[in-house]
């Protein structure tokens, strides 16, 4: 068995994670991927995946080792956002040639990192392996270990080609490649008992800044968030943390179990979507530091906010409560966790006709019939054609969902607002939740919809020939 | 003439070039009730899938053979063979376009091949067409691309006739004119009373209109039909040079003559589609056109003031950047840096002094000192750095509105695209200050001289 596929069975076996560990042992060896069916697939690959896992990470140089289809088609097209280094936005490849391709990559790659450190010198290179390079077999573990060697810099090895599998595995290869390479490599300046870790949370939109300031209230330090506007030397010496939050449970598990296991940072699964979400997160993340020898008064500190923010958040909130009573929501998201925004819609007084469970372990599901009982509307997997005919038969007045299915929406001329990695506005927190009503409201009570849906003049006035 | 220089180095650094998978899927998307499909791993029709979301603001159709490390080492038949049944019992078009990418090229499959075969075993399949391109991503660029995808559907779908229609004229456009290009040109077209057959037409189904219903496949472009009656045209139009191999086969298949019309852009270039307009048809320019060439010169007057002089830089495919040198060199304007994506015998013909086939890192470094940066939305970095205003040009443009109805052909969409450009220096106006216009800093003999005040 090579690296790679080694490597595969490791993320597979992940003891972790709700959802394998819910399946027989035959079934597992299988890995979670479920095969694609060619002709009726969508989505991104493994390499797609490793890259938004580690692409946040704002002062590294990523370059990406394969033709120019898997960089050139998709650079800087994400919303992570930087308060510091933009070298993250810089899109690096090794463009590789029909000659590269007879006669191995391997010389060019060494010497695009060599470019690259000469130019740019970034704290380190990551270098991401593609299909067309796997499959010639350019060895990129032994190309970044003889060039961290001659240029005395770290230059990481991210082995998730495209062909490995689905995007979310490669969300994992990812961070594997962070464990092997980059967590425990270097040693903070100082340490506190107040310092957490936030694994799985990307500052789409800068969502990571709706949060921090609530942290900061309380005394709590971010030693990482990986990979979140993250700098290099943050995610090395991430392991000194006293304990861990994460947040998108099923990208980055395999990060938060290892370092539980290797450095004995215990972590919690939570959620800054949703305003009880928020809180149970700020409530649990103090629990855990205080478990870890942080002095008691963090909690306190942690309810004292938690009250003063709920109650300004529902406030805020509150006077949209009349105007979207009784509007029927259809939330298909992918990333974002569909219960913790259920809650929020409900509590603006919205209907939730219908949620997508897709991503979901067994563990979501059970928590959506909690919230919005058994008779939920859960949705696995909607074709366009059917989620077209229930806006069209107005089933829903709004579907939340990814940019994917953004123009079912509006050719059916119903609202529509994105919650997925590309969308604009920001959603997390106390500030986030209110954001998405403002949102909500904003879109529902457009005049643009009563203008698109009214008939043209010639096919209800009868003055006018048709 | 310009001296042509290749990469040099081995990592591109912020790059201008698409990948030809993706340009074909493009042109793919001007047929009619077709599904486009990448041979290759999900990835690559899902960063072009987004790609051009962003640009069109409109669905896109594009489907995947979802290749796995597994069946690229085993072959890809049984995943086409699936997909083909997949989308033909799903989407029920009435074309199936697939191109193949670097994975799929590296193996080495033989899809032509496989389709045969697919044929042979699945005879129900024979109510859609099935086209194939081979577009290795590691050679040529998105306009390569898009231009092998062209010259396929010739290959497939044109079917030589017997009597001529001295009405019937093709198109064949180049990837770098808009939806709203072809609008324009049709109406032109039809005002010599011609009837022209664009292959493909983007403008049919990424105008970005509403419809009624549903559809997974392309809504509008060229049908199926349309494209196999090319053969009774009486010309042919290639507009851009890299649709000269496309015309050349549509020639060769049919019989059918040829103009290659290397740009639309700027008056001359308007001036010669008129005239071989004219000269096909047999009908006098229009009163309508006449009028607008004229507006165009007044506009061209008054924009020179602006444009003439200015130093810029431009990113582009080689027809893009060939159409937006030479719009903008002949109001005066000097193009003092050029990068493009991939060869084409036009570079050494531009009216400047090097053409780099490179990437937006290489034009940087080239448009210091410029007064204007012209290339797609990625170039939005570089002129933040710069400190100098960037104005939206090809593929991908995604940070503007209405990227898709854009016009730069003829005379009313040339006077509108130096009005533009115009527009942006009126903008970012030089004004003079008090240090504008300092002395050398030596030299002076009377330096020692100045009384002190």
């Amino acid at each position: 068995m090579n690296a790679l596929s080694s490597k595969i069975q490791v993320v597979f076996e992940e003891p972790a994670c709700g959802k394998n560990q819910g399946k027989a042992e035959k079934e597992r060896k299988q890995g979670c991927a479920k095969q694609l069916a060619p002709g009726a697939a969508a989505g991104g690959c493994a390499f797609d995946g490793a890259k938004i896992a580690l692409q946040p990470i704002t002062d590294v140089a990523h370059l990406v080792h394969g033709p120019i289809a898997c960089e050139g088609n998709s650079w800087d097209n994400r919303h992570s956002l930087s308060s510091a280094s933009m070298t993250y936005r810089t899109g690096f490849t090794t463009d590789i040639s029909e000659l590269d391709v007879i006669y191995g990559g391997e010389k060019r790659l060494y010497r695009a990192v060599k470019e690259i450190i000469d130019k740019y010198d970034p704290p380190a290179v990551f270098v991401y392996q593609t299909c067309v390079t796997a499959l010639i077999g350019d060895d990129i573990e032994a190309v970044c270990k003889a060039a961290s060697r001659k240029f005395n810099k770290p230059v990481i090895p991210v082995n998730s080609p495209g062909f490995a599998g689905i995007k979310n595995l490669g969300n994992k290869l990812g961070g594997e490649a962070l464990l092997d390479y980059v967590i425990g490599s270097e040693e903070p300046d100082r340490t506190t008992p107040y310092d957490i870790n936030i694994i799985g949370e990307y500052n789409l939109s800068g969502e990571l800044w709706q949060v921090k300031p609530l942290l900061d209230a309380i005394g709590v330090r971010v030693l990482a968030c990986i990979s979140g506007d993250a700098k290099y030397k943050e995610v090395a010496s991430s392991h000194r943390a006293r304990a861990a939050m994460m947040v998108c449970s099923k990208a980055m598990i395999n990060i938060a179990r290892k370092m539980e296991e290797r450095y004995q940072i215990p972590f919690f699964e939570g959620s800054f979507y949703g305003i009880s979400d928020m809180s149970e997160s700020l409530r649990e993340i103090a629990r855990l530091l205080v478990e870890r020898g942080a002095p008691q008064d963090i909690k306190r500190r942690a309810e004292r906010l938690i009250e003063r923010e709920e109650a300004r958040a529902w406030a805020r909130i509150e006077p949209y409560k009349q105007r979207l009573k009784g509007n029927k929501v259809l939330l298909i998201t992918g990333g974002v966790k569909s219960w913790s925004v259920v809650a929020a819609l409900q509590e603006a007084g919205m209907e939730i006709v219908g949620t997508s469970v897709k991503k979901s372990t067994k563990e979501d599901k059970d928590r959506i019939k909690e919230i919005m009982g058994e008779e939920a509307h859960m949705i696995d997997d909607m074709t366009p054609r059917e989620m077209y005919k229930m806006l069209k038969e107005a089933r829903a007045d709004i579907m939340l969902s990814g940019g994917r299915s953004q123009f079912v929406a509006l050719k059916a001329k119903m609202p529509w607002l994105d919650i997925n990695q590309e969308r604009h506005h920001a959603y997390a927190g106390y500030e986030g939740m209110v954001t998405l009503i403002e949102e909500i409201d904003k879109t529902l009570h457009n005049p643009v919809w009563d203008l698109v849906r009214a008939k043209a003049p010639w096919e209800q006035d009868r003055r006018v020939p048709a | 003439m310009a001296i042509v220089k290749t990469p040099y180095k081995a990592a591109a650094v912020n790059p201008l070039k698409m990948s030809q998978p993706l340009g074909a899927s493009y042109a793919f998307m001007g047929m009619n009730r077709c599904m486009p499909m990448m041979h290759g791993s999900q990835g690559c029709t899902s960063f072009g899938l987004v790609l051009l979301v962003r640009h069109f603001r409109e669905a896109i159709p594009l489907q995947t053979t979802a290749m796995n490390e597994v069946t690229t080492i085993m072959g890809g038949y049984d995943n086409i063979e699936r997909a083909v049944l997949n989308i033909r019992q799903r989407a029920k078009p009435d074309l199936i376009a697939i191109c193949s990418t670097g994975l799929t090229e590296t193996k080495g499959d033989d899809v032509d091949a496989y389709l045969k075969l697919i044929r042979q075993r699945h005879p129900d399949v024979n109510d859609t067409a099935l086209v194939y391109a081979s577009t290795a991503d590691y050679v040529g660029a998105f306009q390569d691309g898009w231009a092998k995808a062209v010259t396929a559907l010739i290959q497939h779908l044109v079917e030589p006739v017997a009597a001529r229609d001295v009405r019937q004229i093709n198109v064949l456009p180049g990837c770098h004119l808009t939806p709203g290009d072809i609008e324009e040109l049709r109406e032109i077209i039809e005002a010599f009373d011609l009837r022209p057959t664009f292959l493909p037409d983007v403008s049919g189904s990424l105008d970005g209109h509403m419809t009624e219903e549903f559809s997974p496949t392309t809504l509008g472009g060229t049908t199926l039909e349309q494209a196999r009656a090319m053969g009774a045209a009486v010309h042919t139009l290639a507009l851009g040079e890299h649709m000269r191999p496309c015309a050349a086969a549509l020639q060769t298949q049919a019989g059918v003559p040829y103009t290659v019309l290397q740009r639309l852009t700027g008056l001359s270039g308007s001036d010669e589609f008129m005239t071989e307009l004219s000269r096909i048809s047999g009908v006098a320019v229009p009163s309508k056109y006449r009028r607008q060439r004229s507006q165009l010169q007044d506009a061209m007057l008054d924009a020179h003031f602006f444009i003439g002089g200015k130093r810029i830089a431009i990113g582009a495919e080689p027809d893009l950047l060939w159409a937006l040198s030479m719009g903008l060199t002949e109001l005066g304007a000097k193009i003092v840096a050029a990068v493009t994506t991939t060869q084409s015998p036009l570079l050494e013909l531009l009216p400047t002094e090097e053409v780099l086939i490179g990437d937006l890192e290489d034009l940087e470094q080239r448009a210091k000192g410029c007064d204007l940066l012209i290339t797609h939305s990625h170039g939005r970095q570089a002129a933040h750095r710069l400190r100098i205003p960037l104005h939206r040009a090809g593929m991908p443009m995604f940070d503007r509105l209405g990227a898709g109805q854009r016009v730069t052909v003829g005379y009313r969409g040339t006077r509108e695209f130096l009005c533009e450009i115009g527009n942006i220096f009126l903008a970012h106006p030089h004004e003079a200050a008090p240090d504008s216009w300092p002395l050398p800093e030596t030299g002076h003999a009377s330096d020692a001289e100045i009384p002190a005040h």
